[in-house]
C-alpha cells in the first residue's frame, strides 16, 4: 500500500514597508507600503490570490468532487489568514469551502510563522495557542498535528510539541538524519512517548515544487503519468509518500503556462490506477501506520536551502543580531500592556524578515533573490532595525 | 600559408601608470596591460609624457617586459584635462599658442609616425584624448581599431553642459572604430543614447582589480586616527577628484544629516579638483568645518592607511563609468556605499547602493552602518570574498576575445575584397 500525503504550506509575511531613519519616532505604521512594489502586502495577496490560491483551490474542490476519497492537508499561518480577512475575503471563503468538504486537514503552527522556539519557549507556546484559536474561530476545526515554521525540527522541538498534546509532527527527510532509512515510513522521535513523525520525501516533493518546469532536467516534462509511476515504485519499500511544499508552487512559483494545474488535475486519476494507492491526510497517515524506527535528531534541521539547517535565517551577523535584539525586548513588550506594541513585536518575529537578510544567496541559486522584496539583504536589515528602534521608542514613551 | 593563429600584437594608446597617474585611468591601463600580456599578447604601449625619457619608470611594472614595448610621445595631454588645466600647464612649459584640441591633434600626428614604423595587427585606444591617435594609426596601417571608453564627456561634466568639440571627437572615434569597449552597462547605455552608436558594436568589459594580500586593520595608527578611535569616533571617507562628476556636494549634505544621529563622526575628503574651494566654502556654510577634513590627493601608504582606518567608504558619483576606488576600499575590508549611477554597482553585490541625489537614503545607510556593528561586519566579510573574484584576468580575456573576433572579421572582409 502506498499512501500519498499532500501537505501545503500557505503563508505570506507582513513585509515591512520602506522605513528609513527619518521615520523613527514619527511613524509607527510599519506594514502598509503604498507603492505598487513587492513590499505592498495588499498587492501581493491580491496577485497571489489570482494566480495561485483561487485557481488551485478550485482544482482541489473539483478533484474532491470527482474523487470523494482524495485528501490533502494545509497549514495556514495566522498572519496569512489575517491578511486574507483584510484584503481578500473571497479567497478566505474558498479555503473555508475546502475545509468544509471534510477532506482537508488543517495543521497547527505558530501564529506569526516565527523562529520563537529558538528564542523563547513561552512565546512559542503562546503563538501556537493563538493560532489554534484562530483556526477554530475561522474554520471551526481544531488541529491535532503540528508543523514548525519552515519544518524547523529537532528532539527538543518534538518533546515540547508532544507535551502540548499533539499526536504528530512534520519534518524534512534529510539524508543525514535518515542514514539507511527512507522517508516513506512513520517514525518515533527519540525521547518521546506517542507522537509520530512524518518526513518529507524531498526528491518527489521537489520534482514538483522546483524541477517541474526546468528544461535542463532530464525528466522534463513531468507528466501525471510519469509521477504516478514513481509513486508506484515506492510500493514495497514504504507506506506513505509525503509530498510537502509551498502552496504557491501552483501558479506562483510554477506559472500556469508550465502546465502545473493540468498536472495537479490529472495526478489523482493516474495514482488511483494502481488499486494499492490512495491519498491520505496527515492525521490519517499517523492513525493508520506504525513507526518503523526511532529517529534521533539532536541538531536543528529545516526544509530550507541545500544545507537544510537554520542558515537561511540565522547565518550572518546581521540576522543573529536582529533576532537577538528583537527577542531581548520580550519582557518589556509584555509589561507595556499595550496590545498594539505586542502585536507589532510579534509581526516582526515572522521568519521571512530574517530570510530577507540572508547573504548566502549569490552562491545558492537565486531562490533567495527571487523571494526578496528588498533591493538587497542589507536593505532588509536596515529597514528591520529602523522599525525595531521605533518600537523601542514606543516602549519608552508608553 | 598564413596560419589563423597569428600572434596578437596590440598598438595601445594608453596613459601614465601609477605613481604618475591622477586617477583610475592610469590604474586601469596598468592592470589591463599586465593581464593582456599574461594572455600572451604583445603590446606596444604608447603614451604622452612631458618628461625626460631616461628616467622612465614604466618597465618596473612588468615581469614579462619583453612583451611590452614603450613609445613615449612628447605631449602635454593627460587624463581628466580640462581646457583651463591645459592652458595653465601649457604656460609652465612655455608651449604658447596651442590649445587642448591642437595638442590632441599634434599627438595624433606623432602617433602616425609610430604606426608607420611598428609591426602590430590591432589598435586599442583608451579614452577620447587618444582617439585621434587611434584613427591616424588605423588610416596609415589599415589595421582595425578598438576604442575603450572609460568615461564620456557627459560623465566628466556631470550634467552641467558638455564641450561640443570634445563630444564630436569622442563620437568620431566611436564611429571610426571597428569595436567599442565600454567599462560598464551604464557607459554602454550612454554610448547608445548620447552618441547614437548601435548596441551590437559595443562590448562591456568591467574593470578588475589587482589581488592583494589581506591586511589587518592598521596597527600603527597615526595619532590622528588613534585619537578618533579611542574616543569612539567614526570615520567616513570620500576618495576621488573633487569635481561635479564625483558628487562631493551630496557627500557633504549627507554628512550634515548624519551628524544629527552620530555626532562623533569625522568625514574625510581625499582628493583634489576644480570644485575644491566651493566644497570647502560649503562645509563652512553648513557649520560642519570641524567634522569634515580635506587631506588632498593621497596615494600608496597614506591612501591605504585611510582605507584601513575608515569605518565606511562613500562614492556618491553623479555619473561614474566604473569606480575602481570602491573595489580598493572593499579590498581593505571597508564597507562601501556606491551610487546606483556607477559601473561598479553592476559588479558588486556586497555593497550598499543609493541614487546619488537621495541624500536622505544615503544618510539612512551611513547611520545604519555606523550604528550597527553586525551590518558592518557582514558587509566586510562578504565584500572581502567578493572582491577576490573580480580580476583583471577576466577583463583581459574578454579583450583578447574581442581582438580575435575583430581580427577574424577583418580577415574575412579582406579576403572578400581580394576576390
Amino acid at each position: 500500500m502506498s499512501s500519498v500525503c499532500f501537505y501545503f504550506q500557505v503563508h505570506q509575511p507582513m513585509r515591512l514597508r520602506r522605513y528609513g531613519i527619518f521615520d523613527i519616532g514619527k511613524d509607527s505604521n510599519y506594514f502598509d507600503e503604498e507603492s505598487k512594489s513587492n513590499l505592498n502586502n495588499k498587492f501581493i495577496i491580491e496577485k497571489v490570490s489570482k494566480k495561485c490560491y483561487l485557481p488551485t483551490n478550485q482544482v482541489l474542490l473539483d478533484l474532491i468532487k470527482k474523487h470523494p476519497e482524495f485528501k490533502v492537508s494545509f497549514s495556514l499561518s495566522g498572519v496569512f489568514i489575517e491578511q486574507l480577512e483584510k484584503y481578500a475575503p473571497e479567497t478566505l471563503d474558498s479555503f473555508k469551502r475546502l475545509v468544509d468538504t471534510g477532506n482537508v486537514e488543517l495543521l497547527s503552527e505558530t501564529y506569526y510563522h516565527t523562529l520563537s522556539f529558538l528564542y523563547s519557549k513561552k512565546e512559542f507556546k503562546e503563538q501556537v495557542l493563538l493560532h489554534k484559536d484562530k483556526i477554530n474561530q475561522v474554520f471551526g476545526v481544531t488541529p491535532s498535528v503540528f508543523r514548525n515554521t519552515e519544518l524547523i525540527y529537532n528532539n527538543d522541538v518534538v518533546k515540547e510539541v508532544e507535551e502540548m498534546g499533539f499526536k504528530g509532527i512534520l519534518a524534512e527527510g534529510v539524508d543525514r538524519i535518515l542514514g539507511w532509512r527512507n522517508s516513506n515510513f512513520i517514525y518515533k522521535p527519540e525521547g518521546t512517548e506517542k507522537i509520530k513523525l512524518l518526513l518529507k520525501n524531498y526528491r518527489l516533493s521537489d520534482d514538483i515544487a522546483f524541477r517541474f518546469s526546468s528544461k535542463d532536467w532530464s525528466e522534463y516534462p513531468l507528466t501525471a503519468e510519469k509521477f504516478s509511476n514513481w509513486v508506484n515504485d515506492v510500493n514495497g519499500n514504504g507506506e506513505v509518500i509525503n509530498l510537502f511544499m509551498d502552496y504557491e508552487t501552483f501558479g506562483e512559483h510554477q506559472w500556469e503556462d508550465t502546465g502545473i494545474f493540468n498536472f495537479l488535475r490529472h495526478l489523482p486519476e493516474e495514482v488511483y490506477k494502481n488499486k494499492d494507492n490512495d491519498f491520505v491526510t496527515v492525521s490519517e497517515a499517523i492513525d493508520r501506520y506504525e513507526p518503523k524506527d526511532t529517529l534521533d535528531v539532536p541538531h536543528y534541521i529545516s526544509w530550507a536551502d541545500v544545507e537544510r539547517n537554520l542558515s537561511a535565517w540565522l547565518e550572518n551577523d546581521m540576522q543573529r543580531d536582529a533576532a537577538k535584539k528583537l527577542y531581548e525586548l520580550e519582557s518589556k513588550v509584555f509589561s507595556s500592556g499595550n496590545n498594539k506594541i505586542i502585536e507589532d513585536w510579534r509581526r516582526l518575529q515572522t521568519s521571512d524578515h530574517f530570510y530577507y537578510m540572508c547573504t548566502k544567496w549569490w552562491n545558492d541559486g537565486d531562490v533567495h533573490k527571487y523571494f526578496n522584496p528588498y533591493e538587497s539583504p542589507y536593505d532588509a536589515f536596515i529597514t528591520f532595525i529602523n522599525v525595531l528602534n521605533d518600537l523601542k521608542l514606543r516602549l519608552i514613551n508608553n | 600559408m598564413g596560419s589563423g593563429d597569428e600572434r596578437i600584437r596590440v598598438l595601445m594608446f594608453g596613459w601614465e601608470f601609477p605613481p604618475f597617474n591622477s586617477g583610475g585611468l592610469g590604474v586601469a591601463c596598468l592592470g589591463l596591460t599586465k593581464a593582456i600580456v599574461g594572455e600572451n599578447a604583445e603590446i606596444i604601449f604608447v603614451l604622452p609624457k612631458k618628461i625626460d625619457i631616461k628616467n622612465s619608470p614604466v618597465k618596473l611594472h612588468f615581469a614579462d617586459s619583453h612583451l611590452v614595448n614603450y613609445k613615449i610621445i612628447d605631449s602635454l595631454i593627460s587624463p581628466y584635462l580640462t581646457e583651463d588645466d591645459f592652458l595653465k600647464k601649457r604656460g609652465n612649459f612655455g608651449d604658447y599658442g596651442m590649445d587642448l584640441i591642437d595638442a590632441v591633434k599634434l599627438y595624433a600626428l606623432r602617433a602616425r609616425e609610430i604606426a608607420k614604423e611598428e609591426n602590430f595587427n590591432i589598435i586599442h585606444a583608451h579614452d577620447w584624448l587618444s582617439f585621434g591617435a587611434g584613427i591616424e594609426a588605423k588610416k596609415i596601417s589599415g589595421k582595425p581599431l578598438i576604442v575603450h571608453i572609460h568615461s564620456t564627456e557627459f560623465d566628466r561634466t556631470g550634467g552641467t553642459g558638455i564641450n561640443n568639440e570634445i563630444y564630436l571627437l569622442e563620437k568620431q572615434g566611436m564611429e571610426y572604430a571597428d569595436a567599442i569597449i565600454a567599462v560598464s552597462n551604464f557607459t554602454k547605455d550612454v554610448i547608445i543614447s548620447k552618441y547614437g552608436i548601435p548596441p551590437e558594436k559595443i562590448q562591456v568589459v568591467h574593470n578588475g582589480i589587482e589581488n592583494k594580500e589581506e591586511t589587518q586593520k592598521d596597527q600603527n595608527k597615526s595619532d590622528f586616527f588613534r585619537i578618533i578611535k579611542t574616543n569612539g569616533g567614526k570615520i567616513v571617507i570620500f576618495v576621488g577628484r573633487i569635481t561635479i562628476q564625483k558628487g562631493p556636494d551630496y557627500f557633504l549634505k549627507s554628512a550634515k544629516k548624519v551628524l544629527e544621529f552620530c555626532p562623533n563622526t569625522f568625514f574625510i575628503v581625499a582628493g583634489s579638483g576644480d570644485m575644491q574651494n566651493q566644497i570647502i566654502r560649503q562645509t563652512a556654510q553648513l557649520g560642519i568645518s570641524d567634522r569634515v577634513l580635506f587631506s588632498g590627493f593621497l596615494r600608496d601608504e597614506e591612501l591605504n592607511s585611510l582605507y584601513k582606518n575608515a569605518d565606511l567608504f562613500i562614492m556618491p558619483s553623479v555619473s561614474e563609468p566604473f569606480g575602481l576606488t570602491a573595489l580598493e576600499a572593499m579590498q581593505h575590508g571597508t564597507p562601501v556605499i556606491v551610487s546606483k549611477q556607477s559601473g561598479v554597482s553592476e559588479v558588486v553585490n556586497h555593497a550598499l547602493k543609493v541614487d546619488f541625489w537621495d541624500t536622505d537614503e544615503l544618510t539612512n545607510k551611513i547611520v545604519s552602518v555606523l550604528k550597527n556593528e553586525s551590518l558592518s561586519s557582514t558587509l566586510k566579510s562578504n565584500s572581502l570574498n567578493e572582491v577576490k573574484t573580480i580580476s583583471w584576468k577576466n577583463a583581459a580575456q574578454k579583450c583578447v576575445e574581442i581582438y580575435k573576433k575583430i581580427l577574424g572579421q577583418f580577415k574575412f572582409f579582406l579576403k572578400k575584397k581580394d576576390k
